[in-house]
């Protein structure tokens, strides 16, 4: 009834930052320094083959994950085939592959949210 | 020759008994365990390859050619081959004519191991010997050859640069005691020879030194104490021998077999991984030949130190090294024992702990829209049904970056009137290589199985790459019975060689890049070359072929910074800048993104040139 207005009710999408836990997010930068040199310019997501599957994006997942939303992140993660053209196009020169693999060694699947 | 010493005993021979059992028993455990750590089917073909009498030839000749003889190791550099084979095949050849000595002379001693060894001290000379002219002669000059041998070495410590080698490897404790050792082995068994050839006899080596230390000394009081200092060398050389890089010696006499009866590394540390980490006499070949040498640091990374870490169980240093690596393959190539550094870094890569693993299974469901999108519609699973001169086309996802190059290889296509369907014209599944170069085998599997269902039901003959990266993993990998796996440079020089296409020559220097993956990896050096050269004039760079420099952009390494990577590109430009080029030929898209970021002259696919120099003709006859 609602939909037919254009209109319904979505879930609050807010991130409260006070109950996220950022401790994970400290070890990868930690870990990668690069993760925080990301400009979120969009060449990543642009370029990926996995985007079509899973709508993977490295710059959405350090994103996502920046902000608590790890299910998210590693449900964009789960279609990554490591191909690398994210690294050969990135503008930062970041190591987006090894990147991705330290997430993929810190971040569990079923994260405390 | 007669015996003077009736038990056959003497006290030294202690030092060297001690050694010889503990190294004999040491070696005899370690074979047995690494060949009870193999699996049971390449436990099964390694002793089936013993009795297979092709394999065996082949076993002995590797033997003498590389254990004695080091024909490799000639091949690189004259003094560097003499070098290693003097020492080697002139140390076999004092313990085969020892014994044979023993044999002939005093038979009933034949069970004494140490008695060929020590000889000279136990016997004198009579008529037997037709004065020393053959047997004795022919010890004193294999000694003389192991002693110039050892000279070399000693100059090579200090200059290695007359052996070919820019740097060698710094050896650790162990492998300085062993080096020692080593080196006073022969220098001692001159002077012991030498004072008892008075009586043992001898030839126009120990002979004259005995005469001349007659000058100084007489009597027999030096005797004793030589020969002493001879066995405590070979003594303290074969108990340090496991624990240092001499251990080459005897590994490598199973390593040949097992190489030849077709084993492959199967797990990070036991087994034939084990059987190459010791194998490596760590000669350091590998530390020129690593394209990371370009940059300092990057030294200590090289396979020989990678080898040393494993046998040390450094853990923190062998993920350091080894995720660092390039994987080009070069260490491989250039190996004179055959030990494989890129190999034995993907099985490192293998145990690495992840908590979160890729799955691609809700893949499979997408791709039915995909599969539209290159008309497979007419989804045929039945193999019998292929068309040998169908071709499906698969650029990659390195090509699908370098535009230029897939549309080069279809405008190329397209004129030669082939039937293709191009598969990731719209997306594709990666080929699985750059995850398996991870360590992360079963993710790449997945991506492999998916593709495989993709090429099996286009029903097309002919998978075609333009990626050596793709190229290798679809050779290796990949179960595509029935249909050939062609790079773009052998399909086009076979379009070239049919007269499908014909091709403009243009009077340019072209310096061709042989791709790792391509040239290493699988072996293709001839059609590229035989495509340049029919577009241009083909300029060989100084190190090409199985030597060529990786480019640096090499997804192999997961540590590299783009940073660092730049040493390694500029350096690998300027060894193909060396013949002053119009224009750098690659037929790689990785290669050819890379070297263009840093090079002032045109960098190009095979295919773009080939595209550029077709002559185009009126009336074609289609390949169907």
């Amino acid at each position: 009834m609602i939909n037919r207005f254009g209109f319904r009710i979505s879930p609050s999408s807010a991130v409260n930052l006070d109950k996220v836990d950022m401790e994970r997010f400290a070890t990868l930068c930690r870990i990668e320094p690069d993760a925080m040199r990301c400009i979120a310019c969009g060449s990543c997501s642009a370029t990926c083959p996995a985007s079509r599957f899973s709508g993977m994006s490295v710059r959405k997942v350090l994103l996502c994950l920046q902000r608590g939303k790890e299910n998210e992140a590693l449900k964009m993660l789960n279609n990554c085939m490591l191909c690398g053209k994210c690294t050969m196009v990135c503008p930062r020169g970041i190591n987006t592959r090894h990147l991705i693999l330290s997430i993929c060694r810190i971040y569990e699947k079923e994260a405390r949210q | 020759m007669r015996e003077i010493i009736l038990s056959g005993y003497s006290d030294f021979i202690i030092p060297f008994m001690i050694g010889m059992i503990f190294v004999l028993s040491w070696c005899g455990i370690g074979a047995v365990r690494i060949i009870l750590q193999l699996t049971p089917a390449d436990r099964k073909k390694f002793f089936l390859s013993l009795l297979n009498p092709k394999i065996m030839a082949k076993n002995v000749r590797d033997w003498f050619c590389d254990c004695l003889f080091h024909v490799k190791l000639w091949k690189r550099n004259k003094l560097l081959g003499y070098m290693h084979s003097s020492i080697a095949f002139g140390w076999f050849m004092l313990i085969l004519i020892g014994h044979l000595e023993v044999m002939i002379y005093v038979p009933e001693r034949v069970h004494r191991i140490w008695y060929p060894i020590f000889f000279r001290y136990f016997v004198a000379v009579t008529d037997s010997t037709m004065k020393g002219s053959f047997f004795f002669f022919l010890m004193d000059f294999f000694l003389l050859v192991v002693l110039s041998g050892i000279v070399l070495a000693m100059i090579k410590r200090v200059r290695s640069r007359f052996f070919g080698m820019r740097r060698t490897t710094r050896g650790s404790l162990t492998d300085l005691i062993g080096l020692y050792a080593l080196w006073s082995i022969f220098p001692l068994r001159l002077l012991a020879e030498g004072f008892t050839a008075d009586i043992s006899g001898g030839s126009f080596l120990t002979k004259s030194l005995n005469s001349f230390m007659h000058l100084f000394y007489a009597g027999q009081m030096n005797v004793q104490p030589t020969w002493w200092a001879y066995s405590i060398a070979l003594g303290v050389f074969m108990c340090i021998l496991p624990f240092s890089r001499y251990m080459h010696i005897p590994a490598e006499i199973l390593l040949i077999p097992m190489r030849n009866a077709g084993i492959d590394i199967r797990h990070p540390r036991k087994g034939f991984t084990k059987l190459q980490v010791y194998s490596c006499p760590g000669c350091g070949v590998c530390i020129d030949a690593c394209p990371m040498g370009a940059s300092r640091p990057n030294i200590k990374d090289t396979t020989v130190y990678l080898n040393r870490q494993i046998k040390r169980n450094n853990k923190r240093r062998i993920e350091e090294i080894t995720d660092k690596c390039l994987l080009c393959g070069k260490c491989s190539a250039v190996c004179p024992v055959g030990v494989e550094g890129d190999k034995i870094r993907i099985a490192q890569r293998s145990i690495r702990q992840y908590k979160f693993s890729p799955d691609y299974s809700n893949i499979a469901s997408v791709m039915s829209i995909s599969e539209d999108n290159i008309n497979v519609t007419s989804i045929n699973k039945d193999v019998s049904n292929i068309n040998n001169n169908k071709v499906i086309y698969f650029a990659g996802c390195m090509t699908m970056l370098t535009p230029a190059i897939h549309r080069s290889m279809t405008k190329i296509l397209e004129k030669a009137g082939v039937d293709y369907t191009f598969m990731d014209k719209d997306g594709g599944i990666c080929c699985g290589r750059p995850m398996l170069m991870a360590g992360r085998t079963e993710q790449a599997k997945q991506m492999v199985e998916m593709n495989t269902e993709i090429i099996r039901s286009s029903g097309a003959g002919i998978l075609l790459l333009s990626c050596p990266i793709c190229y290798r993993i679809f050779k290796e990998q990949y179960r595509l019975e029935g249909i050939r796996i062609m790079h773009h440079t052998e399909y086009i020089d076979m379009l070239v060689k049919e007269g499908h296409i014909r091709l403009d020559r243009q009077d340019m220097l072209l310096a061709y890049h042989d791709p790792c993956e391509l040239g290493r990896g699988c072996g293709i050096y001839e059609a590229p070359r035989h495509l340049v050269s029919s577009v241009g004039r083909l300029a060989e760079a100084p190190k090409n072929g199985k030597e060529s420099i990786c480019c640096g952009g090499s997804l192999g390494s997961l540590t590299l910074s783009f940073d660092k990577r730049r040493a390694i590109t500029v350096n690998a430009l300027a060894n193909l800048k060396e013949c002053n080029p119009d224009a750098i030929v690659t037929a790689c898209p990785l290669c050819r993104t890379t070297f263009n970021r840093y090079s002032d002259i045109p960098v190009n696919d095979i295919a773009e040139l080939v595209d550029r120099n077709i002559i185009e003709e009126k009336h074609k006859i289609k390949i169907s």
